[in-house]
């Protein structure tokens, strides 16, 4: 026996029920919360996509089109499809959450739910809008 | 750890907004529309003029950093929970924080470098 005992966070004699690594498909709440959960994945994707254009942009003319050529790819389209779906879902679920993480007062007054999220919503129009317009022109 | 992890949650709050505002768009764009012809896409002349100007750049630095601290928060956590790897905890942080930071190293050099 050493003198100093070995603690584990988790005590091992303790009972605990096993619990499969599909959990989250049992119930159609927990299903969505991982989905939402996973929507992060997608979003990395494209930010990534984000940082090949941007290296293309630097590297020149050449590499700018065959980036544009890659992205023609049946595989690219494919996933950005599925990411779209994602990124939606989570800008969905983003902008209605919103209301529970913060509290806004106006004169006192808690400002309701659906202004919040309306505003969130005005805010997503108008930013994708003035992006469409600049990325149109060029 | 404890005493970093507020500012990690705002990265990942602010990176979630960003994301939420933005990525639509920009994926729609870049990554459907463009490809299959449904619009054309910007001309190299055109991004490059645009990524001349200082704001330009600091919204793409913007763009691809935050959104990627959002994805190295939220995805750690799914990980212990979706996957049960509460025993790998300090690991996967390091990967996914590391991961997002890399990300930003070479966004924020890249831009520097724009001739």
């Amino acid at each position: 026996m050493s003198a100093d005992p070995h603690y584990t966070l988790y005590h091992p004699r303790w009972y605990r029920r096993r619990v499969s690594v599909w959990w989250w498909l049992q119930n159609r709440s927990y299903t969505r919360f991982v989905l939402r959960e996973l929507t992060s994945v997608f979003v990395a994707f494209f930010a990534v996509v984000y940082l090949w254009q941007l290296r293309a942009l630097t590297q020149g003319p050449e590499a700018y089109g065959q980036f544009l050529a890659r992205l023609k790819a049946p595989l690219f389209e494919g996933v950005h499809a599925v990411a779209f779906v994602f990124v939606l879902f989570h800008a969905i679920t983003w902008f209605n959450l919103t209301p529970k993480a913060m509290v806004v007062r106006m004169r006192g007054k808690r400002v309701p739910d659906w202004a919040i999220v309306g505003s969130n919503y005005a805010a997503w129009l108008l930013v994708s809008g003035a992006v469409a317009f600049i990325l149109l022109r060029g | 750890m404890d005493r970093i992890t507020p500012f990690l949650w705002l990265l990942f709050s602010a990176g979630g907004t960003v994301a939420a505002l933005l990525f639509p768009v920009h994926l729609f764009l870049t990554g459907l529309a463009f490809p299959l012809g449904w619009l054309e896409a910007p001309r190299y002349e055109f991004l490059h003029r645009l990524l001349t100007h200082p704001v330009t750049r600091l919204y793409l630095l913007v763009l691809i950093s935050l959104p990627l601290f959002h994805w190295a928060h939220r995805f750690r956590y799914t990980l212990y929970d979706g996957l049960q790897l509460k025993h790998l905890t300090a690991l996967i942080a390091v990967l996914c924080y590391g991961a997002a930071l890399v990300g930003t190293v070479m966004s924020a050099y890249l831009l520097w470098t724009i001739p």
